[in-house]
């Protein structure tokens, strides 16, 4: 490819912080000390190396808290957001069940909530997945009207993961409120990357994680709020009674201390970093739109600042890949590798065709995200799109004017 | 997942992409897979009458870089074969050559079905009968 022409052209680029992050050298460095030197158990109450790991979390708590407008109580550490949504779920069925054991979701969920409410309709619960409308976003009329007398959680993400568009969360809530019923939502994708304040935006549980804002792999935590209403979880980790009895198992110290200091670094500079985020996504993704049948999916006022999902029609995301995943690392909403062969359901769930959805690429930007990288990936992505137009008897079809659905096609 | 050096190079350097006349008698086309799959080959041959021999072979094909390469390679093995010695290529032997791992088994199948398909359009204009086919597992 011809161009690398860039002084300051990095490759490989990074553009898949949906699914990870880097640490930021910043967090890295706080953390180190607390491999080695202070290595002590949190829990360990009669000597000092315990006394200074305690300390360190506590200070982390507060550095997570203050990010959400939380109090430090509030934060439960966990493994990660797969974890805290475990928790949130299955704890609140657990504890609410004399209340009832209705859980209204949605489709276009994380797997991690999806199959925790699989998981709980086997227990005998009773769970609504609403549909999405064609731009991503939850009918809020659907949902008050999904509400009955056994209902006791409405969860719904935040910002999603595949195609960036965030929730009308304080609506949300406000239902929620007026029916008294929990509101938890997955706000992984969102935490660290636009403002989530608990108590404006009404949530009673949250989950979040470390690893998609510059943190350690490993931690994460749950919100669970305090006042108004008090919300209790029942444990799914039994033991040494850590986290006030919620979530039991030695603390990670040092992957706590490296989420604290993430969530400060987020909190001073999230808004600086989403503004150049929204530029460099907008700019990608007019350069993008340049070529012919590409279309932007999801909503693209209500999204996060650094995600774009695009389908390209009539070429596959993951032949498109290969194109440029030496230079570039994204992800496909298509699934040619897996054995199913089905493409990413958040795609089929805005009414997709399987076609679209297996034309799609995930760009996901970071805060080591330069212009000159943006610059080369929309010239890489193009000259393969078009390249492979050349090479798809779709495209020919499509130039000669014959319309794809009044083909028989062989299904197999 | 890594692709084998062979599909990359097929991947970068497609052999005979392209597109023959289907109104033409001795030329067969075979259009297998579905968008909804995120596969479709097009395999075409064009057999010389006289000799009976594939003479040229062109594909077109949307899907992912085994895909690409199964049809590209396809179509490198059909020129010079007869006929019948075009339907005895396997998908085994596509997935050995690529060394295509066991996800990508379904894109060495498509392209044998493309072969068979391109042959029994060719069969048919010709007045031949057409070829049962055996079901893969795709």
């Amino acid at each position: 490819m011809g161009f690398i022409e860039f002084m300051d052209l990095k490759l490989p680029i990074y553009l898949d912080n949906n699914a990870t992050t880097p640490c930021d050298p910043r967090v890295v460095e706080a953390m180190l000390p607390y491999f080695t030197e202070k290595f002590g158990n949190a829990a360990s109450r009669s000597h000092a190396f315990g006394w200074v790991a305690e300390e360190a979390v506590d200070y982390a708590r507060e550095q997570v808290a203050k990010l959400i407008n939380a109090e430090t109580k509030e934060i439960i550490f966990t493994s990660g957001a797969t974890e805290a949504d475990n928790l949130a779920l299955k704890g609140v069925f657990e504890m609410y069940a004399s209340k009832g054991n209705h859980i209204i979701t949605c489709t276009t969920e994380h797997k991690a909530v999806l199959d925790t409410c699989k998981h709980i309709e086997k227990l005998g619960g009773e769970v609504t997945y609403l549909p999405v409308k064609a731009d991503g976003l939850i009918d809020l009329a659907e949902l008050e009207k999904a509400i009955t007398a056994k209902t006791i959680l409405i969860a719904i993400m935040y910002g999603n993961n595949e195609i960036g568009v965030v929730q009308p969360i304080r609506e949300i809530s406000a239902i929620a409120r007026k029916h008294g019923v929990l509101f938890f939502t997955d706000a992984t994708q969102a935490v660290g990357k636009i403002p989530v304040d608990v108590q404006a935006d009404g949530i009673d549980l949250m989950a979040f994680s470390a690893h998609k804002m510059y943190g350690p792999k490993g931690v994460g935590a749950l919100y669970v709020r305090r006042k108004n209403p008090r919300v209790k979880v029942t444990a799914q980790m039994d033991g040494g009674g850590h986290e006030r009895g919620m979530r039991s198992g030695t603390m990670n110290v040092p992957g706590i201390v490296g989420f604290g200091k993430a969530c400060e670094i987020c909190r001073k500079e999230m808004e600086a970093e989403a503004a150049r985020l929204s530029i460099l996504r907008d700019k990608l993704e007019k350069g993008l739109l340049e070529l012919e049948e590409a279309y932007v999916n999801g909503n693209t006022e209500h999204r996060l600042p650094h995600v774009a999902n695009i389908s390209f029609k009539y070429v596959e995301g993951e032949g498109l890949m290969m194109g440029f995943n030496k230079n570039i690392a994204l992800s496909s909403g298509s699934a040619c590798t897996s054995a199913s062969l089905e493409p990413s359901y958040v795609l089929k769930a805005l009414g997709l065709g399987d076609d679209l959805a297996h034309s799609s690429l995930r760009f996901g930007l970071g805060r080591f995200t330069t212009e000159e990288q943006i610059d080369y990936t929309i010239g890489a992505i193009k000259e393969t799109v078009l390249k492979l137009r050349e090479m798809s008897p779709l495209w020919e079809m499509f130039k000669e004017g014959i319309d794809l659905n009044s083909i028989e096609w062989a299904h197999h | 997942m890594a692709y084998s050096e062979k599909v990359i190079d097929h991947y970068q350097h497609p052999k005979n992409v392209g597109t023959l006349d289907k109104a033409k008698k001795n030329v067969g086309t075979g259009l297998v897979g579905a968008p909804e799959c995120g596969d479709v080959m097009r395999l075409q041959i064009e057999v010389d009458e006289e000799s009976g021999i594939i003479s040229d072979a062109k594909f077109k094909t949307f899907g992912c870089g085994s895909a690409i390469a199964s049809s590209s390679l396809a179509t490198e093995w059909l020129k010079g074969k007869t006929v019948d010695q075009a339907l005895a290529i396997d998908n085994m032997d596509i997935v050995e050559e690529l060394n295509l791992p066991p996800v990508k088994i379904h894109c060495s199948v498509l392209a044998e079905d493309a072969i068979k398909a391109a042959i029994n359009d060719y069969r048919v204009k010709n007045g031949l009968a057409e070829l049962e086919l055996e079901e893969k597992k795709h």
